[in-house]
């Protein structure tokens, strides 16, 4: 079994595919990673040697920033940008979308589900 | 789209004779300006520079995270208090 900087790598898909449920691998990394490792990329996980999985492992240390190591460098720069307090980071508190789209409908995925708040203003008169 | 390398970064004019007036000065002062679409140049750090926001002025204090970014960034243009009803705690 290929296991790569802590996750277990699919067996059975090829190996452009298999690379890329590493977080911070996408489909053109893992052809990078392929091609300077020497790997056909249609190699099947279960296919590759144990010198093939070396490689790999050097070239994602050398080169990349991937799994934990990734994801706590994306939250210093949302901390970052929450510190110093300008527009984005004050979007990042409030959860709402940083780049000027629209919110008074959509942007779903920043907000969450919808909370409803139904008929306050009958109640309050 | 960025903006070309070889321009360089945009500041004011003005507000950068500025800054280079109060630096000289070694005084702290306040210094007031329009240009939100300033860039924060490592020059800036450690002024305090008011950017107007519309309707006034926001003190702004320029640390070393900020350069890069713009002025405008720091001095929102909008206040949202809440809807109505909405009491939270």
């Amino acid at each position: 079994m290929a296991r790569i900087s802590g996750v277990d790598l699919p067996k059975n898909k090829r190996g452009v595919i298999g690379l890329t449920y590493i977080y911070g691998i996408g489909k053109s990394s893992s052809q990078k990673i392929l091609s300077s490792a020497n790997i056909d990329e249609s190699v099947r996980v279960k296919d590759w040697t144990d010198d093939n999985i070396k490689d790999i492992r050097r070239i994602l240390a050398d080169d990349f920033k991937v799994e934990g190591q990734l994801r706590s460098e994306i939250q210093l720069n949302i901390k970052r940008l929450m510190d110093i307090a300008c527009y984005r980071g004050l979007r990042h508190r409030k959860g709402l979308p940083l780049r000027g789209q629209r919110t008074r409908t959509n942007s779903r995925t920043r907000k969450g589900k919808r909370k409803t708040v139904a008929n306050k203003k009958k109640i309050s008169k | 789209m960025a903006r070309s390398l070889k321009k360089g970064p945009y500041v004011h004019h003005k507000l950068w004779a500025k800054v280079e007036k109060s630096k000289q000065s070694k005084k702290k002062t306040v210094i007031k300006t329009w240009s939100r679409s300033s860039m924060i140049v490592p020059d800036f750090v450690g002024e305090t520079i008011a950017v107007h926001n519309g309707k006034s002025f926001i003190p702004v204090y320029v640390t070393e995270n900020m350069v890069g970014h713009k002025l405008g960034e720091f001095s929102p243009t909008r206040t949202f208090r809440g809807h109505s009803g909405n009491r939270k705690k």
